[in-house]
């Protein structure tokens, strides 16, 4: 009971001021039949050190990446972490802030909340971006119901591999919404075409051709980048008229899946179709600058039933933690961080096609790219993970995703190779 | 003094990270690059024009503006319908135990069984506290939640055929996330008057029903965004289902009846949970959030996909299409996995035990501050209320004082404002919500000061209220500036 | 030349089969400091009630509903940027033109003095 002030004292005090002699007279609107369930199977209250104990037992029974021989990415990255970033977000007056409400008594968080919407639109080369979303899929549904408000249309292309969740968590957007569908044409009917990059088989796209063929039928284009590292090495996909995706590598642990972050960055012209929180530069009284949440009429709390989302959060503290990693990043650093993981994936690509057997259909990639093997995915991955090697994510019964960060070691790398081509003499194909 | 920048004390005036000069050097130390040849079938990016600083300036920087923060651990935050509760930090500290921070979504099951347990383990308590035992964990937060809710129902209706289940109920004094929700879904929205009573009354709620033949379902948060606990509950709940409709319970209220009243026996078929309010994971200043679902044993096999099933001894994530009644999958991977740690972290250092006392306490402080705050200001709805109550601006308005001016007297002294203008069904609402991890003390500071307002526009001294705050970070700042030329970011200028 | 008044709080003036279509003084009182004005496209074919413009505050957006059914035929793009001329000014206040499909729907409909009459039992 650490975490209740009241003594049995000071509640009685209350109520007796209240006017009541007990706390259940305050309940006199509940059914009785409702009140006081005394059947919970649930146990008493405990201290940090039983927690803590129960808490260890939990992870303890896990593999983490940190253990290293980790090549799994697949839409979630392990990437170091600046001891900073943790620190920072950690501090009470980030951690423990609401959504900036009172702007007098928010700057903080709304000022980085400018400078992430700052860095998205830089990284991905759109006009503005807004406060952040859940994760990369959502994000990526968002853009397809933000694509079908824009041009009244009910059809999504997908033009290159998306990520199987990406794609799931659309069509379950869609399923809502009467004759929206996703299809695997362009017509005059579509609302946009979907093209994530690098896509989930790792391969990087162009876009000039892409906007060629939209801009033919008046379609939107919607880049998704799964893997925002990578856009300090590929070209910003400035051709697009959305971009989203997912920002977890800068500054979030894997966490077993979340919290992630989603971004979200569009053209000027769309300003009003956006979903989410918008932080904007303004004045108080005495003229000094400023920074508040705005345009919230797009939003559900006053838009109620026109709204263009329901979503009223945003991640603030993932991106805050974003935000914190970038200004440690800079220019240079975030072109070196991309150009060290493409050439970990290079030596990685280099070790495991030297593998006998092992072929690598696609030349191009940034730090993810498939290997093609004789045997069943499954099955190799399972040998693997025998020997303690996480060797990545099984994209069909002979192709494996596999990822190089620049938290792989060449160690690492060696010895995955060694145990493949162990494993691909061992088991017959 | 000769003016420099706006800095005086403890008060530092603070550019954007593009405003400052650009270092040599970033503030990390990363290998050096080989530079070999891209195999990325294209040209190496230009320059983006990202700012550029060494550690101890971002440090400054990120140090400089949380101070511009206010936060529950620096005092009051009676936040409406948003439960800002302590959030303890051991949570914090085993959100981030190795074995669960590093760990990555996809890996193989037989690598993650200590988190496919605790996430099991949360399915039971909130399965538990709720009455509800079907629990999925993947919504990402609370409108998130009412997402996957509305959309389980929609899949029951369709898997049986009802097509002609074209509408969602909800009342006016609903949070906006409800009919927006709902608009998502496809579902028209038909809405229960409460304006008269503050309450869905078994009348009005009739004449919403009708016959109820396209009724979907309602969407009905107990106790409301009044603060009042809706008493003809049992009787609307058992007409809607009589009708075909189910009972979405919107869960941002649950601090009020955890651990001592079930939504199960209040009729409620499923319904989100915000874990970052009732179960105190913290806010971050607008997220992240984490929004479970729970239901009953009839609405469960529709519910969004993946939940964590236990097998003998192991645990393993429900395989795709396993489920094939499911309304689908919400998000890329399984929620918020770290909320999951740091809310069952919470529930196990509470217990069952504690958490009854957790909306008792709550509900004694609200109905305090009620008590003591009556006197001074309109009271909508006459008490007593659940864990927040509801005042309004009606009596200061008449000497020109609105619930914006009373909200920024409060900033002056040092608190957060509670809600102000929601609900909407009344106007100028004050709503308020102590939450149970307030000491006498705070709450008696925040009634002396309300009090105190209260007094001086009685007395006719109401010129200083339209100027506060004058002492915070900033004063109230220019919205229609904001909205008119909207500056959403830097820009080289 | 009249100018007529709607419950909503639009006026319209009629001149032969087109309206012109504005927001009253009470409609612009209500809804406070103005910072946005989003215009239908002209062409647009509208029936009675539909909404066609959305002004919006800082803290509300309000839908501007058409008294009478017809066809946009001119749009006051000017408003935009103007956002101060929105008012009950036949000349330059007026949000479109409607070339109307149903001039009987002009039947019923307040004059100045009868609105008036409607506006003083309002809070």
């Amino acid at each position: 009971m650490r975490y209740l002030p009241q003594t049995k004292k000071s509640r009685d005090n209350m109520l007796s001021a209240i006017g009541v002699t007990h706390v259940d007279a305050l309940f006199t609107d509940v059914p009785a039949e409702a009140l006081n369930h005394n059947q919970f199977n649930l146990p008493d209250h405990q201290g940090e050190l039983a927690v803590e104990r129960t808490m260890n037992q939990y992870a303890n029974q896990n593999r983490p990446a940190s253990a290293g021989r980790f090549f799994l990415g697949a839409g979630a990255y392990y990437h170091h972490i600046p001891a900073t970033v943790d620190y920072i977000i950690q501090r009470s007056e980030f951690l423990t802030a609401y959504t900036p409400y009172q702007p007098e008594i928010a700057q903080g968080t709304l000022q980085v909340i400018f400078e992430y919407q700052t860095f998205i639109a830089q990284l991905t080369g759109q006009d503005i971006a807004n406060a952040s979303m859940y994760d990369g899929a959502t994000s990526c549904a968002e853009a397809g119901l933000m694509a079908m408000r824009v041009t009244g249309r009910k059809k999504i292309m997908i033009g290159t591999p998306l990520h199987p969740h990406y794609r799931e968590t659309l069509m379950a957007y869609l399923n809502n919404l009467p004759d929206a569908d996703i299809e695997d044409h362009i017509t005059s009917d579509t609302a946009c075409v979907i093209i994530q990059s690098p896509d989930f088989l790792g391969v990087p796209h162009a876009y000039d051709d892409w906007r060629k063929r939209c801009d033919a039928v008046g379609a939107l284009l919607v880049v998704v980048v799964t893997e925002i590292v990578s856009l300090g090495l590929l070209p910003a996909p400035a051709q697009a008229d959305i971009v989203c995706g997912e920002a977890q590598s800068i500054g979030l642990a894997l966490s077993y899946g979340g919290p992630h972050l989603g971004f979200f960055a569009c053209r000027e012209k769309y300003l009003r179709q956006m979903p989410g929180r918008l932080c904007g530069r303004t004045v108080d009284a005495d003229g000094k600058p400023g920074f508040v949440l705005t345009l919230s009429t797009r939003e559900q709390h006053i838009r109620r039933e026109k709204a263009t989302s329901n979503i009223c959060t945003n991640q603030g503290l993932c991106a805050l933690a974003f935000t914190v990693h970038m200004s440690l990043l800079g220019e240079d650093g975030f072109k070196t961080l991309a150009r060290l993981n493409h050439e970990k994936a290079c030596y990685l690509a280099d070790a495991l096609s030297g593998v006998k057997h092992v072929k690598l259909p696609n030349p191009h990639f940034f730090n993810e790219f498939v290997i093609e093997i004789p045997q069943k995915s499954d099955v190799v991955l399972d040998h693997l993970r025998r020997r303690d090697i996480i060797g990545g994510y099984a994209v069909s019964d002979h192709h494996i995703l596999v990822t190089a960060t620049e938290m792989t070691t060449d160690d690492d790398i060696n010895m995955y190779a060694r145990a493949l081509s162990d494993i691909l003499t061992e088991v017959s194909a | 003094m000769t003016q420099i920048d706006d800095t005086r004390g403890l008060d530092y005036h603070e550019s954007l990270l593009w405003e400052k000069a650009r270092s040599d050097t970033p503030g990390v130390d990363l290998p050096t690059p080989e530079n070999k040849p891209l195999r990325t079938g294209q040209n190496a990016r230009a320059e983006i024009g990202l700012p550029q600083i060494s550690e101890p300036q971002a440090v400054r920087h990120f140090v400089r503006l949380s101070t511009k923060n206010y936060s529950i651990d620096h005092g009051f935050f009676p936040l409406g319908s948003c439960t800002m509760k302590h959030n303890p930090r051991l949570n914090e500290k085993m959100a981030r135990l190795p074995g669960f921070a590093h760990l990555h979504p996809l890996q193989p099951m037989e690598t993650t069984q200590g988190a496919l347990a605790l996430m099991c383990e949360l399915q039971r308590w909130l399965g538990e506290l709720t009455g509800l035992p079907g629990v999925c964990l993947t919504p990402a937060a609370g409108a998130h939640g009412e997402l996957a809710g509305i959309m389980t129902i929609r899949a029951a209706h369709l898997h049986k055929g009802h097509h002609h289940k074209t509408v969602i109920l909800v009342p006016d004094s609903a949070h906006g996330t409800n009919p927006a929700t709902a608009a998502m879904c496809g579902y028209t929205i038909r809405t229960i008057p409460t304006r008269e009573t503050g309450r869905v009354t078994l009348s009005a709620f009739k004449e919403a029903l009708g016959d109820g033949y396209d009724v979907a379902g309602m969407m009905v948060t107990n106790p409301n965004t009044c603060g009042l606990f809706e008493k003809d509950i049992r009787e609307i709940s058992d007409l809607l289902h009589k009708a075909g409709g189910y009972f979405y319970g919107d869960g941002a209220n649950f601090n009020a009846l955890v651990g001592k009243i079930r939504p199960s026996d209040l009729g409620v078929d499923v319904m989100h949970i915000n874990l970052h309010k009732t179960f105190s994971t913290p806010h971050g200043g607008g997220g992240p959030g984490s929004g479970p679902i729970c239901c009953t044993p009839e609405l469960a096999p529709y519910m969004p996909t993946p939940i964590v099933i236990k097998d003998q001894n192991t645990y393993r994530l429900e395989q795709a299409g396993e489920r094939p009644t499911s309304c689908g999958q919400l998000k890329g991977f399984h929620g918020q996995f770290g909320m999951h740690v740091r809310a069952l972290s919470y529930m196990m250092s509470h217990g069952k035990d504690g958490l009854k006392r957790v909306s008792e306490d709550a509900v004694i402080h609200a109905n305090y501050i009620l008590s003591q705050l009556q006197d001074d200001y309109h009271v909508p709805y006459a008490g007593p209320c659940m864990h927040e109550c509801l005042l309004t601006d009606k009596i200061q308005k008449e000497k020109g004082v609105t619930t914006l001016d009373i909200a920024k007297t409060l900033i002056e002294y040092g608190m957060h404002p509670m809600t102000v203008y929601f609900p909407l069904v009344v106007q100028g609402a004050m709503l308020i919500e102590p939450t149970e991890t307030e000491s006498q003390a705070e709450l008696d500071r925040f009634i002396h000061v309300m009090k105190m307002v209260a007094q001086d526009v009685t007395a006719g001294r109401t010129d200083t209220l339209h100027t506060y705050p004058v002492s915070a970070p900033r004063r109230r700042l220019d919205e229609v500036k904001a909205a008119k030329e909207p500056n959403l970011r830097w820009k080289v200028s | 030349m009249t100018v007529h008044f709607t419950k909503d709080h639009e006026w319209m003036k009629i001149e032969g089969d087109t309206a012109w279509i504005g927001i009253t003084t009470y409609a612009r009182h209500a809804l406070g400091d103005l910072v946005y004005l989003e215009l239908p496209e002209t062409g647009r074919k509208v029936s009675k009630g539909e909404h066609f413009a959305v002004v919006e505050s800082v803290k509300a957006a309000s839908e501007i509903y058409t008294p009478v059914s017809g066809k946009i035929v001119e749009v006051n793009s000017t408003l935009s940027s103007n956002l101060d001329d929105l008012k009950e000014d036949i000349e330059t206040g007026w949000i479109v033109k409607i070339k109307m499909s149903n001039p009987s729907e002009v039947a019923n409909m307040m004059d100045k003095t009868a609105y008036d009459q409607y506006v003083s039992t309002l809070d």
